[in-house]
């Protein structure tokens, strides 16, 4: 058993880790690479911005604070030179205001430090537009579960399934990032829209109701529980 | 020793002696302006009349020229000027021999022309009297007379000289007492700003709860003295704050990494399987997670209380949030055995989204923790909203055994925990925030008794609902 889960064999990513902190960007490295990805790595924002519109990346990670240029800048200097790469901003500071100013500079997503590399992973993928659906499709399907975005349905065996909207678009969630997985704050950024810290275990409650009605009387289970990280909808035993 | 007093050079540089003495420029020169006005203006009277004067002389004498001939006008002369005055009087023939006169000293050539003219003179009954100054008149008669008539015109001078010298004393007393009085005047105000200079300095040193002295006379210097103080007492709000948060992050952080810590070493000296090395090492990182937590909620806290929020606060709608977080946290309520009502009237306060959201989903989450009744019975949580006047209220009330009386002041504070066994987890610290959102937003936090259980009242400013369209 490896200490990180990856998400899947056949998934690899290019990375660039643009990250000043020597020892943080050696274990970054070490560890995006034991999940099975390629990582890059710049020193300062000016060697980053260079390499990142030079090389075909999947997926960017940005301090933000660097030195020569700072993250936003950087992002900001990217996105104005129509690079839509997908950016991750990494940062010491953490409050909502922050990043918010971080997802208007142009990243796709913010992550404060100190964060769980199971997280930043989870991200990372959920970032790369490999695997998993994208919001362009209107039916989602993984084995015999499949979910009609526009109908607001979802079957199992063909047989629906009734789900609250809540339920609903939790599971539109998990199903777009298929393969992947998906931590609780990222179901709650992303299904509830809230950003804040909840405590307690709110969404394993959310997300064992959602498992009893996909999962249940069925032999294969659809919800994952990934240990130490978060879910993955994926086919099959685990 | 020094003639000039202490301090007067610094005096002389300050603002309020500098435009004393602008003024007091300015006031001299419009009154020596004043005072040349009225000289020049008594000056022209006095010649006037002086001049009418000498014009009626004449037109008498020519007449008795005209009635008696020579004779007469000699005879007219010479009593007039037995007659005490300042008349002057000369008649000469065409030789330019005198026939009477009570001048000598007169410039020569002063007969040659008709007309009017000063000269000096010399009165011949006072000998070796001064030289006077006179205003004549030159006029020609038939066969050669020369007819000339005047007025002395020293005592014009005498006049202006007595119109003048006193205006002109008075102006150098206004002068010295203006700038004796501006002396004293400026002398207090510097005072004062010496006082205040005195206690910035103070506070500047440390002292911050020096505040500067309000005389209650509502003057620019009272003003300015309120202002500062009402600054400084945000200064010290802040460095309170501050401290606290230092104080408490000493306090409250350092216990768990020295529990982290021991845990570590503990498990190097005694682990010896990897089992073991594992269970150490997660137990590691799930304290490290509730370090960051309690440091994340100790920041927002901070924030929270230093208002830097306020530039993000938009209109919110605080209905949808309290249905949303109802909805959140419903599963795990009823997991644990209570139910989870909302009520919401739709109300909007100018705030913070995720401040407002977390500040709920803290008072829920307290709640599902502390709310289930004592007596085992099935627990009831209502998240009630409404509109009370110019607030939105909202409330948050459980079944569970509320708050005893003393203690609810205290609850607010970071990293009190009234469940002294601290058995269930918490940081201690969600209340707090609370307490920090409430005052951000302008608004109050109050604790009641639910009857049974605990009401937890959030008032906060509310959007006129007119203002929502």
């Amino acid at each position: 058993m490896t200490l990180i889960q990856t998400s899947d064999d056949s998934f690899a990513m290019r990375l660039l880790l643009i990250e000043d902190d020597r020892d943080a960007a050696d274990y970054l490295r070490k560890a995006f690479r034991e999940a099975g990805h390629v990582v890059d790595h710049a020193g300062d924002g000016e060697e980053g911005l260079a390499l990142a519109l030079d090389g075909h990346y999947d997926v960017l990670v940005v301090d933000r604070m660097l030195p020569r240029r700072d993250g936003l800048s950087v992002v900001s200097e990217l996105r104005q030179r129509g690079e839509a790469t997908p950016v991750l901003i990494l940062s010491a500071l953490g409050q909502v205001d922050d990043r918010v100013v971080g997802l208007r500079a142009g990243g796709d997503d913010y992550l404060p430090k100190p964060y769980a590399f199971t997280e930043l992973l989870a991200r990372v993928e959920a970032l790369s537009r490999r695997g998993g659906g994208t919001a362009s499709e209107t039916v989602y399907k993984v084995g015999d579960l499949e979910l009609d975005r526009l109908a607001h349905r979802v079957s199992r065996s063909g047989k629906e399934v009734p789900l609250q909207p809540r339920e609903f678009r939790l599971l539109e969630y998990l199903m777009r990032h298929a393969g992947q997985v998906v931590t609780r704050t990222m179901l709650l950024e992303n299904v509830w829209d809230y950003h804040f810290d909840p405590q307690t275990n709110v969404i394993d409650v959310h997300v064992s109701r959602l498992r009893s009605k996909i999962d249940k009387g069925f032999d294969v289970p659809m919800i994952h529980t990934v240990r130490g990280a978060g879910y993955m909808v994926r086919e099959g035993l685990k | 020793m020094r003639v000039i007093p202490r301090g007067a050079t610094r005096l002389m540089r300050t603002t309020a002696f500098k435009l004393l003495a602008v003024y007091l420029v300015v006031f001299a020169v419009f009154s020596l302006g004043m005072i040349a006005y009225v000289a020049w203006h008594t000056r022209q009277l006095i010649e006037a009349q002086v001049a009418e004067n000498v014009a009626g002389e004449v037109r008498f004498l020519a007449e008795q020229y005209r009635l008696g001939g020579i004779q007469r006008l000699v005879f007219a002369i010479d009593r007039r000027t037995r007659r005490p005055g300042s008349s002057i009087y000369l008649l000469t023939n065409f030789n330019g021999d005198v026939m009477a006169s009570n001048v000598s000293d007169l410039p020569l050539g002063l007969l040659d022309a008709a007309g009017t003219r000063f000269t000096f003179y010399r009165r011949s009954e006072e000998m070796g009297a001064k030289e006077n100054l006179a205003f004549v008149e030159v006029f020609m008669l038939p066969g050669g007379y020369r007819l000339l008539v005047g007025r002395d015109v020293e005592e014009r001078d005498t006049v202006r000289q007595m119109v003048v010298r006193p205006a002109q004393g008075a102006l150098l007393m206004i002068l010295i007492l203006g700038l004796i009085g501006g002396f004293f005047v400026t002398r207090r105000v510097l005072k004062r700003i010496d006082s205040m200079t005195a206690t910035s300095e103070e506070i500047m040193a440390g002292n911050l709860s020096g505040r500067l002295t309000v005389d209650g006379t509502d003057d620019e210097f009272d003003r300015l003295a309120h202002s500062l103080n009402a600054m400084l007492e945000r200064i010290e709000a802040l460095m309170v704050g501050l401290k606290e948060v230092s104080d408490n992050i000493a306090h409250d952080l350092k216990t768990p990494l020295t529990r982290l810590r021991n845990r570590a070493e503990e498990a190097l000296r005694h682990a010896s399987s990897e089992a073991q090395y594992r269970a150490a090492l997660e137990t590691t990182i799930e304290e490290s997670d509730g370090l960051i937590r309690t440091f994340n909620a100790l920041l927002m806290i901070a924030r929270a209380e230093a208002g830097q929020a306020r530039d993000n606060m938009v209109n919110v709608d605080l209905a949808a949030i309290a249905e949303n977080v109802a909805e959140l946290y419903e599963p795990l309520a009823d997991e644990q055995g209570l139910d989870l009502t909302v009520e919401a009237e739709a109300v909007s306060v100018h705030g913070v989204r995720e401040l407002l959201a977390q500040v709920l989903a803290n008072l829920v989450d307290n709640a599902i923790k502390y709310g289930r009744p004592s007596d085992g019975s099935r627990g009831h949580i209502r998240i009630r909203l409404r509109r009370e006047g110019a607030d939105a209220v909202l409330e948050v009330s459980d079944r569970g055994e509320g708050i005893a009386e003393k203690d609810r002041e205290r609850v607010v504070e970071r990293f009190v925990r009234l469940d002294t066994s601290r058995s269930r987890p918490g940081s201690g610290l969600g209340l707090s925030l609370v307490a920090a959102v409430a005052r951000l937003h302008g608004g109050s936090l109050a604790f009641s008794d639910a009857a049974p259980g605990l009401k937890v009242t959030l008032r906060l400013p509310a959007i006129a609902a007119e203002g929502l369209a």
